[in-house]
């Protein structure tokens, strides 16, 4: 942390152009992996952080959530450390992982005492290398009920939980691979075999499809020597080759209403937007901040505080490898409907669209979210994320001072002309109404 | 399942074909690397102060990086609500709403324009007011948290809008099963009465009667100097903040009243284990609570019971997970926890399961309570688990945010930072005979209270048949409905 943050702008009103730099080692096995080393020596810890270029849009239809159910499989053993070493031996050195899964991408780490890093490399490499011999259907199977459970807490369970598969499906063409959810379908969980187990583990978690950051109080020769030890004799799997979707655009609104077991209705908003790092990328997510990331943000302001016909509101731009998204969600407050939500969010992006943010609007959601940038890399494990995240997006690890700078440009003509052009135009429309209460359903436009 | 590390197997095949024959054939990946010791946990110091009216200061300076957090820390808590569920987080909650010359948008607006945070809130045992910003803009953004809690505005608006926005989100809690199982649970373990029986946010009742005298009065008792605590960690010192303290905190006066006794905990029944169902038609999983009252933080059985619970449901490896996720595949996670609060918390056991697997679930919980009472722990669990702990620590302490937290809890609780380390050197010492009369002394399955939030028509025959104790319905308040 001392190296990160000696040298960065202390705040932003100060515009002190000192660069935020991140050193790193980058190397590359001859095998393709990809290893990225940060030394931080402000606390014994480290984390090895590794991202596998594989998710849920490489899925074919039939076997959606496999990526997802892979990672789970990814802690059922290997050949030298058989389950359940994973976990136990981690455990009992003082350490912790995880993994997630999502569209683009599946990442794992293991985080703990510095003095654990060999054991760390070792679990790594030994199920990037050696997962199969001990495989088999039990493991899928068992891995297959408790990946049905996640969905079920997170959405058969969930109120309004099956917003997020409806919208996607109404907003991307079927053959986008982000048409259908990150954890899948139950029909295609139930349908994954051991034989695909296989064939996605040769294909995609190659070491050539494979980056590892290693940040904390490390040496960086020591990491190279223990990667190159452990890592180095696993073959180069095959190179991957994807085609990009089709372009798409959203010609028309899209409604839909589902009823639920909720409370209160709750209006969803969905527009196709850009990918990450697209030139309007930056601009989106602060459009997301003046709508409703503080009290005083337009929405918040007008439908919770001045209006009181919404509980919540919130809105985020959600932008993936692909393809981006922009979403609006407000639930109303007890004895409103979602029509009278919807005239406020239209006349709001209008507002916006014509005459943009004040110079103090946009000052305060950059500086609010360069502050919760900046917070958000104290820890080394959150570092070593961001390191394989800006790799893969951007090809380069230290990406965060380029990060920071793209908003810091963004302008009040900027923020007009991106909802101008990403948030006026169609748009999905999604309702989820008590069960029985479709009359508290959004409208169409031009709908009386 | 094999438990024998192959490289055990490495080494005994080594030694029959010839060590330098094997080496080549065998990957690196065969033999598991020996670990170096492990760093020692070295503690931030504390430094402290306190102001004449009373307002304790408590520092650690963390200079690595340009940022500060501060928490003030006001002892009650919903403790004080009385007879007013809710009183403590609503009024807690309204500190931001308005104060000092701004109103709610112009504080928001301010704050986030300093790149700081300010959050108010309030737990069972104390209100809280959290300020993180740049060292840069530290003082500016203290001087709000200093407005919200010495002038807040409490305007009969601004509270008629956020008891509104209250009641949304009570009427809201009815569609989360988890909620419900909670709520259920604290009001079936402790007797009406008892400051944890009640929902921390209060009820529909209690909060269409919140208003604008209640609130004032509330805060007049509360935002009492002599048991406030400023904690500040990151890039400051201690005579930055004690002087910074005086100037926006020496006129905080205390309200003219003694300061209230410490209440004696109040007795709380322990029947016979009886289970309570909560109708969710058509519900794709149960959700399972269970447990009773727990042990009060100064128990000197802490490391003990802490160790049992971390082998029992307090880790991925626990025995809880390992069961009902790992090998039965039930649920996505299972787990256990003491909550640790100046008067005993309730001990809690929990898991979402597959409807059609909750009479299995619930016989798998009650065998895990009984035998680590009557079997205890094996050795490898006891190290494991000890470990975790232990060396798990390491990266407690690595932000500003981690060590006001840590902080923080234990100023609630009482206890000054050195708990950390002491604790820890007990549990290197804790013994298997140790665990297992923590857990006969601290984990009674005969009189749990069981909460299932779920589908009553699948789940109670298979319930009933497992003779745990007898069954009955009651709504989502925790009141009794027919059946």
């Amino acid at each position: 942390m001392a190296v990160l943050f000696s040298v960065l702008p202390a705040f932003r009103p100060s515009a002190s152009a000192q660069a935020l730099h991140v050193p790193y080692v980058l190397d590359t096995l001859s095998n393709g992996l990809t290893l990225i080393i940060h030394e931080d020596h402000s606390a014994p810890v480290v984390t090895v952080n590794t991202w596998r270029h594989v998710g849920s849009g490489d899925e074919t239809q039939g076997r959606t959530g496999f990526a997802h159910l892979f990672e789970h499989l990814m802690f059922m053993g290997s050949e030298h450390a058989v389950y359940p070493q994973f976990d136990r031996l981690l455990e009992a050195a003082g350490g912790d992982n995880n993994g997630s899964t999502t569209n683009d991408r599946t990442n794992y780490y293991e985080e703990g005492p510095a003095n654990a890093l060999p054991l760390m490399l070792w679990l790594e490499a030994d199920r990037t290398g050696w997962l199969l011999p001990t495989m088999d259907s039990a493991k899928v199977d068992l891995q297959r009920d408790v990946v049905k459970n996640e969905r079920r807490e997170g959405v058969d369970n969930q109120p309004y939980g099956l917003a997020d598969e409806t919208i996607a499906a109404m907003l991307y063409p079927p053959s986008h691979p982000y048409s259908w959810p990150v954890i899948g379908s139950m029909t295609d969980l139930s349908a994954a075999s051991l034989e695909d187990v296989k064939n996605f583990f040769r294909r995609y978690y190659a070491p050539n499809n494979t980056t590892i950051s290693v940040a904390g109080d490390v040496k960086p020769a020591e990491v190279k020597a223990l990667v190159e030890k452990y890592f180095g004799e696993i073959p180069r799997g095959p190179a991957i080759t994807r085609n990009a979707p089709a372009p798409f655009s959203l010609r028309a609104d899209t409604m839909a209403v589902l009823e639920d077991r909720v409370q209160l209705p709750r209006l969803y908003y969905t527009w196709h937007t850009v990918k990450a790092w697209a030139p309007d990328d930056a601009a989106l997510d602060l459009v997301a901040y003046l709508l409703t990331g503080a009290k005083n943000a337009r929405l918040t302001q007008t439908l919770v505080y001045d209006r009181q016909t919404a509980s919540q509101v919130q809105a985020f731009h959600d932008s993936r490898r692909l393809d981006g998204e922009f979403d609006v969600i407000a639930t109303a407050r007890p004895g409103h409907s979602l029509p009278e939500l919807q005239t406020v969010v239209d006349a709001e992006l209008a507002r916006l669209a014509a005459s943009g943010p004040t110079a103090r609007e946009l000052e305060q959601a950059k500086n609010a979210r360069e502050a919760s940038f900046l917070r958000g890399i104290e820890r080394v494990g959150r570092k070593a994320d961001q390191l394989n995240r800006y790799y893969y997006q951007i090809g380069e690890p230290d990406g965060f001072q380029r990060d920071l700078d793209r908003y810091r440009a963004v302008t009040a003509a900027d923020i007009q002309r991106v909802v101008r052009t990403y948030l006026t135009g169609p748009r999905v429309i999604l309702s989820i109404v008590p069960q029985g209460k479709r009359e508290l359903a959004a409208k169409g436009r031009n709908t009386p | 399942m094999n438990r024998t590390p192959v490289t055990g197997l490495a080494a005994a095949m080594a030694l029959a074909l010839g060590a330098t024959a094997l080496a080549a054939q065998a990957p690196a990946v065969a033999t598991r690397p020996t670990l170096g010791p492990a760093p020692r946990l070295v503690m931030p110091a504390v430094q402290k102060a306190r102001l004449p009216n009373g307002l304790a200061i408590e520092v650690v300076p963390m200079h690595e990086v340009p940022l500060v957090q501060a928490s003030l820390l006001i002892a009650g808590g919903a403790r004080l609500d009385g007879s007013h569920p809710g009183l403590a987080t609503f009024t807690a909650n309204m500190l931001d709403e308005g104060a000092g010359s701004r109103d709610a948008f112009a504080l928001a607006a301010e704050v986030a324009y300093l790149g700081a945070t300010l959050n108010t809130g309030a737990s069972w045992d104390a209100v809280t007011v959290d300020v993180g910003a740049p060292r840069r803009t530290f003082a500016a953004a203290m001087a709000l948290a200093a407005d919200v809690v010495l002038r807040p505005r409490f305007t009969a608006a601004d509270i008629a809008r956020q008891r509104g926005l209250r009641l949304a989100s009570i009427l809201q809690q009815r569609d989360q099963p988890g909620s419900v199982a909670g709520l259920v649970f604290n009001a079936m373990v402790f007797p009406a009465g008892h400051p944890y029986h009640s929902p921390l946010n209060g009820d529909s009742a209690s909060t269409a009667a919140l208003d604008s005298a209640g609130v004032r009065d509330f805060w007049r008792r509360a935002a009492d100097p002599r048991r406030a605590t400023l904690v500040v960690t990151g890039d400051v010192t201690l005579a930055e903040v004690r002087a910074l303290a005086q100037r926006l905190f020496g006129g905080w006066k205390a309200p003219a009243m003694p300061l209230p006794a410490p209440g004696t905990p109040a007795e709380v029944p322990r029947p016979a284990t009886r289970i309570i169902l909560v109708d969710k038609p058509g519900a794709a999983q149960s959700v399972i609570a269970i447990g009773g009252p727990g042990v009060s933080r100064r128990s000197p059985d802490y490391p003990a019971i802490t160790l049992m619970n971390t082998i029992l449901g307090g880790s991925f490896s626990s025995r809880l997970n390992d069961i009902l996720r790992e090998q039965k595949g039930y649920t996505y996670g299972a787990g256990s926890g003491y909550s640790w609060r100046p008067l005993p918390g309730p001990f809690n056991a929990s898991a979402q399961v597959r409807s059609n697997a909750t009479d299995s679930s619930l016989a798998i919980f009650f065998r895990e309570f009984r035998r680590i009472r009557d079997s205890g722990v094996t050795a490898t669990e006891l190290d494991r688990g000890r470990a975790y702990l232990v060396l798990g620590s390491l990266g407690d302490f690595e932000t500003t945010g981690q060590v006001a937290g840590s902080l923080a809890s234990l100023t609630i609780l009482g206890l000054p930072l050195t708990t950390i380390p002491s604790d820890l050197a007990a549990i290197q010492k804790v013994t298997a005979a140790d665990v297992q009369r923590a857990a006969r002394t601290y984990l009674d399955p005969a009189h749990f209270t069981v909460v299932i939030v779920g589908d009553i028509a699948k789940i109670r025959p298979g319930i009933e048949a497992l003779g745990l104790g007898p069954v009955e319905v009651r709504d989502y308040n925790g009141r009794e409905v027919g059946g």
